[in-house]
């Protein structure tokens, strides 16, 4: 055998591969079904924080930069960890699926604050002034007029935060998660093979190129004016 | 008439579909300050830029001061020391003081000692009235004395030719005379220069040739008066009527 | 509660173990860092040359690894490369894996900042005869730096967290020590100190961040 067949016969190898496809599928499933409630609860979450924020209570805009700061802080696999073996301690027992969901959604939840925090303070005062000046309540003012513009300016680095926190349901895998890479892996130590690795690295990269790409168009046609 | 200092001939310019220059004839001798005048879009400042080869010409010659400057052999770093530019933008480094800006040339490319460098920018600031300024970032000094700041940072590396492109264009009114006054000091020196504005009152007083431009063509040239006063070409005489009912 | 999540006496026992893991991250972080910023600048540079043959595989090249996550590029390197006969052990596979991925971010970073910087400032530069090696790293890269200094901090805060994923691969900093102890005393304490531990170290950079952001916002007004 030439080196190049050894290489493929070890990295592509195509028997090893049809055998753990449908694992690796199936860890597709998992990945995509994890990712979809991060994004979703985080967002709605930070969002959520932001609109609070902007009622400007002290003690509770205290509390949410706390929050916000304290997520942004800790690395999300010490989260993740943290939630997994730590919470047992307290009687309550989060699966690896609902711990890495718990974690990368409490840090995007923070990111997202901030970002939606950032847009709603760059609208000038003059637009407030405009709204309340024509009899627009206060929630009226921040839903109809503010928010509108502020979404935009955030969409940029919102998308970019996003994808790279969704990345981390990899992370999953360390507390048994069985995603792409969690498969991937028990395959490789099943097969004593690398191919499942391959295949999975394939999957993240049909996963978040479009993704990636996609950004990337959002962000020259939403850009910051500089 | 001794060789001039500046020989450009033959310049086109193509950027894309659009032809820019086409086909322009420029002889500069020493000591003589050349006024360009035309509406915007004729070309004046894609000439000026291909003078020194910030624009590379698409056709044609540039010879300053003996040296090729189209050449590939040319060093043209070393070239366009002898070729000052001032800017309508001025493009002072932000993040660099006033003797910063004038030095950073002068050590990199003229390889001076700090020292030596140092003692030739306070020289160049002193000559545009700045001596006192010379720690101040652009972000301190007004738009006249940022502009003079680029004339220092031009003329410490002792161009032979100077080339003004719009110098006064970005200026508040009240700040115009003071870059003016700069320029004339320099004239006095016996500085070559070239210089596109729309000053016509500096351009009287003390330009030896203006030349008008439209279309990526030199249309007319000739003495300040002759333009002024007596042009011969309608598109001059339009020209210049715009320009002077304002 | 605290006997379960904080507990002193595991904390005193623990502690030099945990120290030893810190010392680990910052060895970590210090070099990590620099390279990542050195994979960033090449990118960077290599985006100021406009010809497609360099421009289509750059781009290419910078968002697969934006795609791709930095764990399962880690784990390649780490389980993969071994069936290839290369065993590079975890902390080469780290420092390539973060030279690939971070690079790429700090790539992004810096060429917006190389945008962000007027045309009319290398013309300048370059009639008074520096050549574009010069222009570049004495103009353009100081401004370029510092109108994107907070996104080159904010990533550089990503890339130190992002060095928890060591643990994975047998690097023993702050995550893995914590790890090891706490399978050890089967207490959380351990994971509850490391946490503390990161926050302690981090907050302050992020307050920094946070501060920085809202003043470059403000001047976007």
């Amino acid at each position: 055998m030439s080196t190049w067949d050894r290489f493929v016969d070890t990295f592509f190898n195509a028997r090893v591969m049809a055998k753990y496809l449908p694992d690796i599928l199936s860890g597709v499933v998992v990945t995509i079904e994890l990712a979809v409630l991060i994004v979703a609860s985080g967002l709605l979450a930070g969002l959520a924080l932001a609109l609070v924020r902007a009622l400007a209570i002290r003690p509770l805009n205290w509390l949410i930069i706390f929050i916000v700061d304290l997520f942004r802080s800790l690395p999300p696999l010490v989260i993740i960890v943290l939630i997994y073996f730590g919470l047992p301690a307290a009687g309550l027992s989060p699966s690896g699926f609902v711990s890495t969901w718990i974690a990368l959604g409490l840090v995007l939840m923070a990111f997202a604050e901030e970002i939606f925090w950032a847009g709603i303070t760059s609208i000038p005062r003059g637009q407030w002034e405009a709204a309340r000046s024509t009899g627009l309540g206060f929630g009226q003012t921040l839903l109809n007029v503010v928010l509108p513009q502020a979404l935009r300016l955030t969409i940029p680095p919102l998308t970019n935060r996003t994808i790279a926190i969704t990345k981390g349901t990899a992370l999953g895998t360390v507390v048994a998660v069985t995603e792409i890479l969690g498969q991937a892996s028990s395959a490789v130590s099943n097969s004593y093979n690398p191919s499942p690795l391959m295949m999975g690295s394939a999957a993240y990269v049909v996963l978040f190129l479009p993704v990636v790409v996609a950004a990337r168009w959002i962000e020259t046609k939403f850009a910051w004016k500089r | 008439m001794a060789r001039p200092i500046v020989e450009a001939r033959g310049i086109h310019k193509h950027f894309g579909a659009l032809h820019v220059l086409k086909g322009v004839d420029l002889e500069v001798a020493e000591r003589e300050l050349v006024f360009v005048i035309g509406p915007s879009g004729s070309g004046k400042s894609t000439l000026l830029r291909c003078l020194n080869r910030l624009e590379e010409p698409s056709s044609g010659s540039v010879v300053v001061d003996g040296i090729d400057m189209l050449d590939p052999k040319t060093d043209i770093n070393r070239a366009r020391q002898r070729i000052g530019m001032v800017f309508q933008s001025f493009n002072l480094y932000p993040h660099m003081t006033a003797l910063g800006n004038v030095t950073l040339a002068l050590r990199k490319v003229a390889g001076k000692s700090r020292v030596e460098a140092e003692a030739l920018g306070r020289a160049a600031l002193k000559r545009v009235g700045l001596a006192d300024r010379a720690g101040h970032t652009p972000g301190q000094l007004s738009g006249g004395q940022q502009q003079r700041v680029a004339i220092a940072r031009a003329i410490a590396l002792e161009p032979r030719v100077m080339l003004f492109d719009e110098p006064t264009s970005a200026l508040d009114p009240e700040l115009v005379g003071s870059v003016l006054e700069v320029m004339c000091d320099l004239r006095e020196s016996g500085m070559t220069m070239i210089v596109v504005s729309h000053e016509m009152g500096f351009a009287r007083n003390a330009a030896d040739r203006v030349i008008f431009m439209d279309h990526g063509l030199i249309v007319e040239q000739g003495p300040p008066v002759a333009i002024f006063e007596n042009p011969s070409q309608e598109r001059t005489r339009a020209f210049i009527g715009q320009i002077q009912r304002h | 509660m605290i006997e379960t999540f904080l507990n002193p006496e595991i904390i005193a026992a623990i502690w030099p173990i945990v120290l030893a893991g810190l010392a680990n991250t910052v060895l970590l972080s210090l070099i990590v860092v620099p390279l990542g910023l050195l994979g960033g600048l090449i990118v960077a540079l290599l985006a100021t040359v406009h010809h497609p043959l360099v421009r289509w595989p750059l781009m290419a090249w910078v968002d697969f690894f934006r795609a791709f996550p930095p764990l399962v590029l880690l784990v390649l390197l780490f389980a993969g490369l071994p069936f290839a006969g290369l065993e590079l052990g975890g902390f080469a596979c780290v420092a390539i894996a973060f030279f690939l991925n971070t690079g790429a971010y700090y790539g992004e970073i810096l060429r917006a900042g190389i945008d962000s910087v007027p045309v009319g400032q290398i013309e300048a530069a370059r009639s008074t005869g520096l050549n574009r090696l010069q222009a570049m790293g004495y103009i353009v890269l100081p401004q370029a730096v510092r109108n994107v200094l907070p996104d080159l901090l904010s990533n550089t805060l990503e890339v130190v967290k992002l060095t928890s994923l060591g643990s994975v691969v047998a690097v023993p900093e702050l995550l893995f020590q914590a790890r090891q102890a706490q399978s050890l005393t089967y207490s959380p304490t351990p994971i509850v100190l490391v946490a503390i531990v990161y926050f302690l170290i981090l907050w302050p950079m992020v307050r920094l961040l946070s501060r920085l952001e809202n003043r470059a916002l403000a001047s976007r007004r």
